[in-house]
């Protein structure tokens, strides 16, 4: 088998164990690459189906084709579509760009709070109504145990520590220090009350792993990753007020390809572009502790 | 702007570049000894590190007023920098010429075992760091033993920091010696010994003029040298069956068997059978998504089967082929095993076995030997196994698994231990115990001997309520409105002034078992409900309960926990169990009016209710 063949019977065997072990399982889409390619994995281990529920945190600061992109995927492929949003924090504007808050509180605030409260079902959720194709308002869901991710351990330091199946307490906090052994693919499926679980299945996935599969799988991706003719792209996907396009001229999947195996980005840490990392040394980790995906 | 466009979904082509194998190597040895620096060295000198990662570490260095060493690439979290040791094992990307390697750089501290063999037992190859100076250590040799029991046949040792020994070939050989000597006790023989220093970068990725005495192989070309493991597509085929997957409410018919082919290959039309139960069948497509059709699959692949016929399988059993030789069945094991877990591991308590895709109650039957695995002395007559130990163990589980020895398949061959929800343990399976008696059957005849009887008899109740007390077990798919028929039997048998009661599975499980997870503890329940058979026909009344989908091991276990009790089954619909005939079966509840008839007329013929008349 060559590594992309590898790396996909892994995370295909991963995403079966979380299905059969959790319940009240979720799958974060944050519409990026990295879980659009998770996704299409889940279809690949369903066999064409998407039995699990997709859960996108909407800080309502996306770039507007995402969520169109967003939308005309979860039709297509019959998605359960649940978005989650802080709304008190939008409504009474505490975000950095109405100017009320740091980058990091930001994401604090309207990615780490609302993916929690979300999560556990104390928020209201909004649901994809297929029939009407209008999101619908809910509140007093169940808690989901099993959160899968698309995290991947190239991308920074404390990502490359994970483990396949990682447990989270009740505060969701994550303890490095001690995180329960994992081997020969046996995970962590067994919990105490009132914690869950992340489970990343592209953790041994690298960026250009991502591109050479969505080429090999033909898996459509918004078009923001592309150079429409001003010599700019998204290398990453983000808010639009803390997310800055590279400059390239990559216009599809090969040029992206190439560009990473030896063009300007082969040795460009891929977050570069993303300012709320940069606000103190360990900005992710610092979030990561808290809750971040 | 343009609008999103989605492409069709097309069948993936299969891509024009040359194809490249991935590898996971581990980094293992003794705290200090030099791990990280290995591998930071290695991502430097072949370019593979993001820029933004080196510049970003270096200018920490610098505002910290600490200087820079390679390490810090790795031990990127605050903890480890401040400790100056890495906690968890971390994965590294690299690329050489002839293919993709993923590097885990595991902790050398004791206190981090769990975190070195989870990073170890994810890899293919390792490489052992010696420091020179300080020489073989404890975590050398553990860690050495370990990877064994691993399941890692490919090892190189690395003899690091010969620059602060004067490159000195004299102490290196000292080395070598001394450690050949560990390795061969525990059956491993090392690829090869390098000395480097990877401070300076000396056999790293070129050979260095340091130390000229030296001609081997660098550390870089010694990786490129492992081999992957190819022989397990030559092995029997096995592929536990980790789920049964019918989407039927999206327009699925297909009832697909899905796992992972661990070894062998298998294809369209071949039988294959299924353990522990010994159900076959044969193999009607191989299923995945947006590929082209498929005659054959083979070792690594996660994929899907269906059958040609329906035969009733369920996630956990093992999947092997007719005319190959199959796995072993039994409840009884002998395991070396490690244990990783805040409690020492006890006799006569319940943990759950994990191995391949089965899950079951185990308990550890007796301790043979404990291995002080960095000294290889033994120890017998303990009755506990303490953390970091390693053991020669006997397991019982609670029904029947299927497996190899490890030797021969080391897929199929080991499992985790769970000890209050986290894996506490891992085994290697080194011989099946045949046993004539189960843990259930030595517990009733334990249970019967010390059973305090009461002055009144068995036939003297019979006689006061006029029936012969039984079980009536209902069993049959879930949602087949068993419960609706338990009670309504129940009326029925009550209207007629029988001493009759419906157990509910809610009640049950609401009342003496409200302090065990149903869902993962299905044998644990059926076990309970056996015990509580036994007490109501004990006391002389038809006790009426229904289970889904019971296997022949689970109603062999009900009605032996019910014993000297009486157990009559009811089946509804398809089965699982081969081993016995229902005393009824109805193949449709259609009018529950007429399945109560038939159920009591069986009654009647079989003498539970004697005085019945139509």
């Amino acid at each position: 088998m060559d590594h992309l063949e590898t790396l996909e019977s892994q995370s295909v065997f991963i995403l079966r164990e979380a299905y059969r072990q959790f319940k009240q399982l979720v799958m974060l889409w944050s519409i990026g690459k990295d879980s659009t390619v998770l996704l299409w994995l889940a279809r690949k281990a369903f066999f064409g189906h998407a039995p699990i529920p997709l859960m996108h945190i909407d800080t309502c600061f996306k770039v507007p084709e995402m969520i169109t992109y967003r939308d005309e995927l979860a039709r297509q492929w019959k998605l359960n579509m649940i978005v989650g949003k802080n709304t008190a924090a939008l409504e009474s504007k505490q975000t950095f760009p109405d100017g009320n808050s740091t980058r990091l509180e930001c994401c604090a605030s309207l990615k780490s709070e609302a993916l929690k409260k979300t999560l556990s079902g104390e928020w209201p959720r909004w649901i994809l109504d297929h029939t009407t194709g209008e999101y619908v308002r809910r509140v007093g869901g169940e808690a989901f145990t099993g959160v899968i991710v698309g995290a991947r351990a190239d991308e920074e330091g404390s990502r490359s520590k994970e483990r396949y199946f990682s447990a989270r307490d009740k505060q969701s906090d994550w303890d490095v220090g001690d995180q329960p052994p994992e081997l020969w693919n046996q995970f962590k499926t067994d919990f105490a009350p009132g914690t869950h679980v992340r489970i990343h299945p592209l953790l041994d996935w690298t960026e250009l792993n991502i591109w050479e599969y969505i080429e090999r799988e033909n898996i459509p991706v918004t078009d923001l990753y592309f150079d429409r003719g001003q010599g700019i792209r998204y290398r990453s996907l983000g808010c639009w007020p803390c997310t800055k396009p590279v400059e390239s001229t990559a216009r599809n999947v090969q040029e992206i390809i190439e560009e990473l195996r030896s063009g300007k980005f082969a040795n460009i840490a891929e977050r570069s572009g993303r300012e709320q990392d940069k606000e103190d040394g360990n900005g992710l980790e610092t979030l990561r502790r808290r809750g971040y995906m | 702007m343009q609008g999103t466009e989605l492409k069709k979904e097309v069948v993936a082509s299969s891509g024009s570049r040359a194809k490249r194998d991935q590898m996971n190597i581990v980094i293992i040895g003794h705290v200090d000894h030099g791990k990280s620096t290995v591998v930071g060295r290695l991502l430097a000198d072949t370019g593979s590190l993001p820029q933004g990662k080196l510049a970003q570490v270096k200018a920490q260095c610098e505002r910290n007023a600490r200087p820079f060493e390679y390490a810090f690439l790795l031990d990127a979290l605050q903890d480890e920098q401040a400790q100056g040791i890495t906690i968890d094992s971390a994965r590294c990307f690299f690329k050489s010429a002839s293919r993709e390697y993923i590097i885990i750089d595991a902790p050398g501290h004791i206190e981090f075992l769990k975190n070195m063999i989870s990073g170890a037992a994810r890899a293919e190859a390792a490489l052992l760091v010696i420091d020179a100076k300080e020489g073989v250590r404890e975590n050398s040799r553990r860690h050495g033993y370990l990877l064994g029991m691993l399941g890692i046949k490919q090892v190189a040792v690395c003899v690091n920091k010969l620059d602060l020994v004067g490159y000195d070939k004299g102490v290196f050989d000292a080395i070598v010696e001394e450690y050949s000597q560990f390795l061969a006790k525990t059956g491993m023989v090392p690829k090869a010994f390098i000395p480097i220093s990877a401070r300076y970068g000396d056999n790293m990725i070129r050979l260095s003029e340091n130390m000229g005495w030296y001609n081997g192989v660098t550390v870089l070309g010694t990786l490129d040298g492992f081999t992957k493991e190819l022989s397990l597509r030559d092995k029997v085929f096995r592929m536990p069956v980790q789920d049964v997957y019918k989407f039927t409410a999206q327009g699925d018919d297909r009832r697909i068997i899905a796992g992972r082919i661990e070894t062998g290959a298998v294809s369209v039309g071949e039988e294959v059978v299924f353990y522990p139960s010994g159900k076959s069948s044969r193999i009607a497509s191989i299923e995945e998504f947006n590929v082209p059709v498929k005659q054959s699959a083979f070792a690594g692949k996660s994929i899907g089967v269906t059958l040609e016929t329906q035969i009733y399988v369920v996630p956990g059993e093992l999947m092997a082929k007719s005319g190959q030789a199959g796995p072993k069945t039994g409840t009884q094991l002998r395991a070396n095993i490690f244990w990783l877990g805040k409690h020492p591991l006890l006799g006569h308590k319940r943990y759950k076995m994990k191995l391949a895709g089965a899950q079951v109650p185990v308990w550890l039957k007796s301790i043979e030997t404990v291995l002080d695995a960095s000294e290889l002395t033994t120890e017998s007559n303990r009755q506990q196994i303490e953390r970091h130990e390693v053991a020669q163990c006997v397991f019982e589980t609670l029904k029947p698994v299927a497996f190899d020895l490890a030797p021969d398949i080391a897929q199929t061959g080991r499992f985790v231990l769970i000890d209050n929800y986290e894996i506490a343990g891992g085994g290697i399976i080194t011989d099946q115990i045949e046993t004539k008696t189960s843990m259930i059957a030595e517990h009733v005849t334990r249970r019967s001997e010390q059973w305090q009887r009461s002055n009144i008899s068995a036939p003297q109740r019979a006689a006061r309520y006029g029936q012969r007390a039984a079980m009536v077990l209902i069993t049959g798919d879930a949602g087949t409105g068993k419960a609706q028929l338990a009670k309504a039997l129940e009326t029925d048998l009550f209207a007629g002034s029988r001493a009759v009661y419906y157990l509910g599975l809610s009640n049950s499980l609401l009342g003496v078992d409200s302090d065990i997870d149903h869902l993962g503890e299905r044998d644990e329940y059926l076990r309970r409900l056996g015990e509580i058979a036994h007490l109501f026909t004990d006391a002389g009344i038809v006790l009426i309960t229904t289970a889904s989908d019971l296997d022949d091991h689970e109603l062999e276990m009900l009605a032996m926990l019910n014993k000297p009790g009486d157990t009559v089954v009811v089946n509804i619909g398809p089965r699982r169990f081969n081993s016995r005939e229902p005393d009824l079966q109805i193949n449709d509840i259609g009018s529950r009016e007429d399945v109560i008839i038939k159920i009591k007329e069986m009654l009647s013929e079989q003498k539970y209710l004697p005085e019945y008349n139509l």
